[in-house]
């Protein structure tokens, strides 16, 4: 069985491993969390090193790039909320925020969550704008999508979790929530069974959330950055406006996934909060 | 060996250095909840609670803005119904006024008519019986002129008749003039 092809397999298997990870860097490198900033040919930036309480909390790449999409709202919503102040006739960014807004409110946290919405609304709110800010800036150049990053979409998720764990033990009492989970009218030798299935849905629900931001963020530049490698590959000019029309078709396809992942994202929070909420249903 | 060879395939898959996009960071992780917990505290603070409450009132005040100008139409339309029935009854009004004063003016008419026609029947009555009265007087006065000038005239001739030489020419005159003609 062990004959020595087998161990030749084995080691050229390791070696093609080996050169083939570092072959794949041209295209990871983009899409990858870094602990610098690289703006070439303008240089590279550094991020300063720090470690707490034995954990590494530098701020990468992704993290620089949440700041900045946080930055961008706190602008864009003081903004809006000073012309609010000043008319209640919305004008330029506002307007654009405000059909966000009324977008989330109305299409989204309403016929979601329906009565007691209003209580949920700050949180999807702004989930969806943090998505959508973070999701637009790896679309500019030298940005980085944070939520192409596996840890922070796992986070966004796992607060959705908490969102919806805590909303429907808020509404329907803690005893009242895990009873609520177990449909009515199941013959009892079923219970054991339902309550593992119903208790590992809850887990599988953020686990899918978290799973698919991350996902499509990432697929779009992978692809991308795969079209161009195109021309590397072949090694000749005719693939180059292949390339770059297929390249720019996935751009714009990306904008839209942007949109709709946010969209879905925020959708489906506010879905389950509403199924936490209103067990009945 | 091949254990020792395999053993570093998994290892080396499983540990690499250089990052995996399915590899999980915890300061990510940190600073992604440290982020978003204050993004949401702060756009909650100066964003969410002010722009709903503004997007809320103007919501309110377009309901009651429709809502006003849905009541001032209606009573606009009942203003509109409440004119259009003052106006008939102000037209028939009008109609019976006018029509009373045509039956008083026809009577009034008829009346006057009947009464000058009366008067004036009295007065072509009273005229005749003037004229009547005055042409007897007129006619006795007239009797008894032609009776006093027969009594001069027959004095006249019975005192010419005294002289005889006198009838004899005027008998010749008359007898002349008879001839002549």
């Amino acid at each position: 069985m062990w004959n020595p092809d087998t161990l030749k397999t084995v080691a050229d298997t390791l070696q093609t491993v080996k050169s083939g990870a570092q072959d794949t860097g041209w295209i990871m490198h983009h899409v990858l969390d870094a602990r610098e900033i690289d703006l070439t040919p303008f240089g590279v930036i550094h991020l300063p090193q720090i470690h707490l309480f034995g954990i590494d909390v530098t701020p990468t790449k992704h993290v620089v790039f949440m700041w900045i999409a946080v930055i961008l709202l706190i602008l864009a919503f003081i903004a809006a909320t000073r012309s609010y102040k000043k008319s209640l006739v919305p004008k330029g960014v506002t307007n654009l925020l405000e059909v966000l807004i009324v977008f989330v409110r109305d299409e989204i946290a309403k016929p979601t969550i329906g009565h007691g919405y209003e209580r949920f609304l700050p949180y999807l709110l702004t989930v969806f704008f943090f998505i959508l800010t973070c999701n637009f800036l790896g679309l500019i150049p030298y940005g980085a999508t944070a939520t192409s990053n596996i840890s922070v979409t796992a986070t966004l998720a796992t607060i959705s979790f908490a969102v919806i764990q805590l909303g429907g033990i808020f509404k329907n009492g803690l005893f009242g929530y895990f009873k609520g989970l177990i449909p009515h009218g199941i013959p009892f030798w079923l219970l054991p069974i339902m309550l593992v299935v119903e208790i590992l849905g809850l887990f599988t629900k953020p686990f899918a959330l978290a799973i698919r931001l991350f996902a499509n963020m990432t697929a779009g530049h992978i692809v991308i950055l795969a079209l161009i490698g195109l021309i590397f590959i072949l090694r000749t000019y005719f693939v180059v406006p292949v390339s770059i029309s297929f390249a720019l078709f996935i751009f714009l396809l990306e904008i839209l996934v942007a949109l709709i992942q946010a969209y879905i994202f925020t959708m489906l929070s506010s879905l389950f909060i509403g199924m936490a909420v209103h067990q009945e249903h | 060996m091949i254990l020792n060879n395999l053993l570093l395939l998994a290892f080396y898959s499983g540990g690499e250095s250089s990052g995996g996009p399915l590899d999980v960071n915890p300061g990510v992780i940190l600073w992604t909840v440290v982020t978003f917990i204050f993004l949401l505290l702060i756009l909650k603070r100066i964003a969410w609670k002010p722009i709903l409450n503004s997007l809320n009132e103007r919501e309110n005040f377009i309901k009651d803005s429709l809502d006003k100008a849905e009541t001032a139409k209606k009573e606009a339309e009942k203003l509109i119904a409440d004119n259009k029935v003052s106006i008939l009854k102000a037209e028939e009004e009008a109609h019976k006024i006018i029509e009373q004063s045509r039956e008083y003016a026809g009577k009034l008419k008829s009346q006057i008519l009947d009464e000058s026609k009366t008067q004036s029947k009295k007065m072509i009555e009273d005229a005749t019986h003037e004229i009547e009265r005055k042409n007897a007087e007129a006619f006795s006065k007239l009797k008894d002129q032609v009776a006093d000038i027969a009594v001069q005239a027959a004095e006249k001739i019975l005192r010419e008749n005294l002289d005889k030489d006198k009838q004899i020419k005027l008998v010749n005159s008359y007898l002349k003039d008879l001839s002549k003609n």
